[in-house]
């Protein structure tokens, strides 16, 4: 066992134990936290594969803007107790077991499939100077749309958000 | 490394934010599972942009985390706005639509 396969199996129990911390625990703060530890783990294993930069967007954007703002959520929802009710536990079984059975089937689909095999060759395709030169040629168009989207997401956001007179909200 | 280990984690990465899903009361935590799920889902297109050495899996990638970042910021004011009317944000009560 090499460096590199190491890195993978430490990366990897970090991502699955970390995610179900996620959906385990009672606190909705620490599922955040364990949230974004889930995100860093995935992190490694882009750089593991050579794509840095969407590792470090990775980082940026979920970690750091899309996290940020669940918390922020919960705390001015005052959330932070573990107040919240639990489904009852033959739900909670029931989504247990669809969720495995779904895990059983595709890895049973897939146990047979292709074994390529991921070279540890280092490629420059994940770099910013190549990821650019694909987006704003081939993918501009979907590119200017994206901008559109945000446009409309974050007037929708602030509309949705804001506290409405009585009645209209 | 074989592919076979990527899938396999993204599968169960994508299995663990369904259980969260199903098993869950708290409209914030059930949304932060479908992140996870998204993530899982973009770990398999960078694996296979590196197995058939492509970069459009990749600006895919980039593009379903803009998406992930505008639909979040659309889903937490609705949950706020839920929040300020009904002062919950557990999915048996916000299930009316209406209140």
């Amino acid at each position: 066992m090499n460096a590199y396969e190491l890195i993978f199996w430490l990366l990897t129990v970090m991502a699955i134990s970390c995610a179900l911390g996620v959906i385990l625990s009672r606190n909705p703060v620490s599922s955040v936290l364990f949230l974004i530890a889930t995100f860093f783990a995935v992190s490694g294993h882009y750089i593991l594969m050579n794509a840095q930069f969407l590792a470090i967007v990775n980082i940026i954007v979920y970690a750091g803007a899309i996290m940020v703002l669940f918390l922020f959520v919960i705390m001015l929802m005052n959330l932070n107790a573990d107040t919240e009710p639990q489904k009852n536990r033959l739900v909670q079984l029931a989504g247990v077991v669809s969720g495995g059975i779904l895990f059983l089937v595709i890895l049973a689909a897939l146990k047979s499939s292709t074994n390529n095999m991921l070279e540890q060759t280092a490629t420059d395709i994940g770099l910013i100077k190549n990821l650019g030169k694909t987006l704003f040629t081939q993918f501009v168009l979907p590119f200017e749309i994206a901008s559109v989207l945000f446009l409309s997401a974050m007037i929708g956001a602030v509309v949705l958000g804001k506290k409405g007179e009585e009645g209209t909200a | 490394m074989p592919i076979q280990y990527y899938l396999f984690l993204s599968l169960a990465l994508f299995s663990i934010g369904i259980m969260g899903t199903l098993m869950r009361r708290n409209a914030i935590i059930i949304f932060m599972c479908i992140e996870l799920m998204l993530n899982a889902v973009n770990l398999l297109l960078v694996a296979f942009s590196k197995m058939y050495n492509d970069s459009s899996a990749q600006i895919f990638v980039f593009f379903s985390m803009v998406v992930a970042a505008a639909e979040v910021a659309v889903g937490l004011a609705i949950i706020v706005m839920m929040y300020r009317k009904v002062h919950s944000v557990d999915i048996n009560i916000l299930n009316r639509l209406k209140h």
